[in-house]
């Protein structure tokens, strides 16, 4: 499993408060207690609150890479904020650039500015390209199982292997109204992800956005993942500081024998999968 | 639309675990041993992918073999009693570049040597090659945990690779190893979930994960290679997948196990062809056989069984 840290983005009070305050201590603490914890990447998105997002992200990759060399996932909507990251970085043992949705509106070649950044970035940096595209987020499977399809079309025109290729189905609030189905659904389309490419491209989800808003986040969170996981998801964006949701993912690989079966399987289990 | 190219991309890969010390790493020894570093599965991927060669330790017992069939105990009758000269032999005659010096001797139902024993044999053996030496127990665990620390203790700083600990009886051993800067064996019952068990109880004493290699216990040709085979290929599965519990170089014991088998060694059996050609044949293809599943370290014990492998080695790797 490609455990990608979520914890150092700027919709949480305490690193908004560092960038706001330019705290390197809590950000370097959290890129540490996330890298025990068994991430792979760690997330970096500066959030909503700062009004220079480029010098944020430049701020923010300078700072973790002071004291870790853990790889990181760039997280932002904004071609030139992953851009800005991408100038400062050492890549060398990879890069996610999350996310793009296949196209938009207002910029029909956003995935392709995306894939020709990673390959800048060097030979293991990675793309999440999310079931999007200008119409939005679709509301059934087969939509997102054809924007897959074409995101995968799109890598392979490009030149780009489906082993940097995650695709995000995006996972919705399930509190919102008539989102319940959702849930259901991504399984689903996770199901046909799997047969668009051999090898499969990865998939990930950002897990802890279908718990926003309600009241056993924790709980909600590691019970759509082991199901995920039960239908090939290999990446996740999560809190790998929460125990209970590691311990489940645990399990879930283990079920799944992804993982060796060992008496003290729990205990082992972030650091047997350290890259 | 273009048609991928399909290739296994492999995160993990198996670790490279050097055994014996040169005086400029504080032993005595003239050469050393380096096995491991396997980045595919066995013979896939290029030529880089397969790491080091694998490699033959010859054994070398502490006391005269009462069992040895005649056609294992002929290159040998006349160093049975004098492990050093055994291990000269082997070195200076066989070529062997590794000695499993193995202490059946110490054990209550056989010769019950006491450790002063096993001390002045692993001593002299020391003394007599420059290779580097693999130290076994006899088994027993009470016995072994009475004994091979102090023969740990006797090879300190040559950075033998010593063994084996199980699920049941690790500790000693284990911080023996660690305080004398051996290479530690560790031994599950056929039972690769047990394996990693006995490696996470053994990184939990603070035992580097990179200097264990394991032994997933061998069953000969005809007696159950097949298990052994198909243990040693999960766990090359789960070293590429990154599992660091499970990433270790693998050991196997051939000699052993094949001259226990009947058809290595009966001499009255006329359709089975001549037992002198037989028995190391048989220890041969059984070395060969788990081979192709990936073991690092083969012990093996007939001098024409050791020249196949060693011939089967240089061929498949040149």
């Amino acid at each position: 499993m490609i455990l990608i840290g979520e914890r150092i983005n700027g919709m949480f009070n305490d690193v908004k408060n560092a960038i706001a305050e330019k705290n390197k201590k809590v950000i370097q603490d959290l890129a540490q207690s996330q890298t025990e914890a068994g991430a792979q990447y760690l997330d970096v998105n500066v959030g909503t609150a700062a009004a220079d997002q480029k010098g944020t992200m430049q701020w923010l990759v300078e700072t973790i890479q002071e004291t870790c060399s853990t790889s990181l996932s760039l997280d932002s909507q904004k071609p030139d904020v992953i851009a800005a990251g991408l100038k400062v970085i050492n890549a060398d043992n990879g890069v996610i650039l999350n996310s793009t949705p296949l196209n938009k509106k207002s910029d029909s070649e956003i995935m392709d500015k995306y894939i020709e950044m990673a390959k800048q970035a060097g030979p293991k940096a990675s793309i999440i390209a999310l079931t999007m595209d200008s119409n939005g987020v679709p509301q059934n499977v087969d939509t997102r199982v054809a924007i897959a399809a074409e995101i995968v079309q799109k890598a392979l025109e490009k030149d780009f292997s489906t082993h940097r290729l995650f695709i995000d189905p995006i996972i919705l609030p399930v509190r919102v109204p008539d989102a319940q189905v959702q849930p259901g659904n991504i399984l689903q389309t996770m199901d046909q992800i799997a047969f668009l490419a051999n090898p499969a491209p990865h998939m990930t989800i950002g897990l802890s956005n279908l718990s926003q808003g309600t009241t056993e986040r924790s709980l909600i969170n590691r019970t759509f993942l082991a199901m995920a996981i039960s239908h090939g998801l290999d990446s996740a964006i999560v809190d790998v500081l929460d125990r209970e949701l590691m311990d489940v993912l645990a399990t879930a690989e283990l079920l799944m024998n992804k993982q060796l079966y060992s008496d003290s399987f729990l205990k082992v289990y972030a650091a047997a999968n350290k890259v | 639309m273009p048609v991928p190219e399909v290739v296994e991309s492999f995160t993990g890969s198996v670790n490279r675990v050097t055994i014996g010390a040169t005086k400029a790493n504080g032993g005595t020894r003239t050469s050393t041993v380096t096995v491991g570093g396997a980045k595919n599965v066995v013979y896939g991927g290029d030529f880089e992918d397969a790491g080091e060669k694998p490699v033959v330790a010859m054994d070398v017992l502490d006391v005269r073999p009462e069992d040895w069939p005649a056609t294992l105990a002929e290159p040998y009758k006349d160093v049975f009693d004098k492990p050093a000269e055994w291990a000269k032999k082997c070195v200076e005659e066989f070529g062997a570049e590794l000695i499993c010096l193995k202490f059946d001797g110490i054990h209550p139902d056989k010769a019950n040597k006491d450790a002063g024993h096993a001390v002045r044999v692993t001593e002299e053996v020391l003394r007599a090659v420059g290779v580097p030496l693999v130290l076994w127990g006899c088994g027993n665990d009470e016995k072994d945990n009475i004994v091979m620390p102090k023969v740990s203790g006797a090879a300190k700083g040559e950075n033998c690779l010593i063994g084996t600990i199980t699920e049941d009886n690790y500790k000693a051993l284990t911080a023996i190893a660690l305080a004398d800067g051996h290479n530690l064996i560790s031994e599950a019952p056929l039972d690769i979930n047990i394996s990693k068990q006995v490696n996470i109880l053994a990184c939990d004493m603070g035992f580097p994960l990179e200097r264990i290699v394991t032994f997933q216990t061998t069953g000969a040709l005809g007696y159950g290679v097949e298990y052994a085979y198909s243990i040693q290929e999960r766990q090359r599965i789960a070293a590429l997948g990154g599992d660091k519990m499970m990433s270790m170089p693998v050991i196997c014991d051939v000699g052993y196990e094949s001259w226990r088998a009947k058809e290595a060694k009966l001499e009255d059996a006329p359709g089975w062809g001549d037992v002198a050609k037989r028995g190391p044949m048989w220890e041969a293809m059984t070395a060969v056989c788990l081979l192709q599943a990936g073991v690092d370290i083969i012990r093996m014990r007939h001098p024409k069984a050791v020249a196949v492998v060693r011939a089967f080695i240089s061929e498949i790797r040149q």
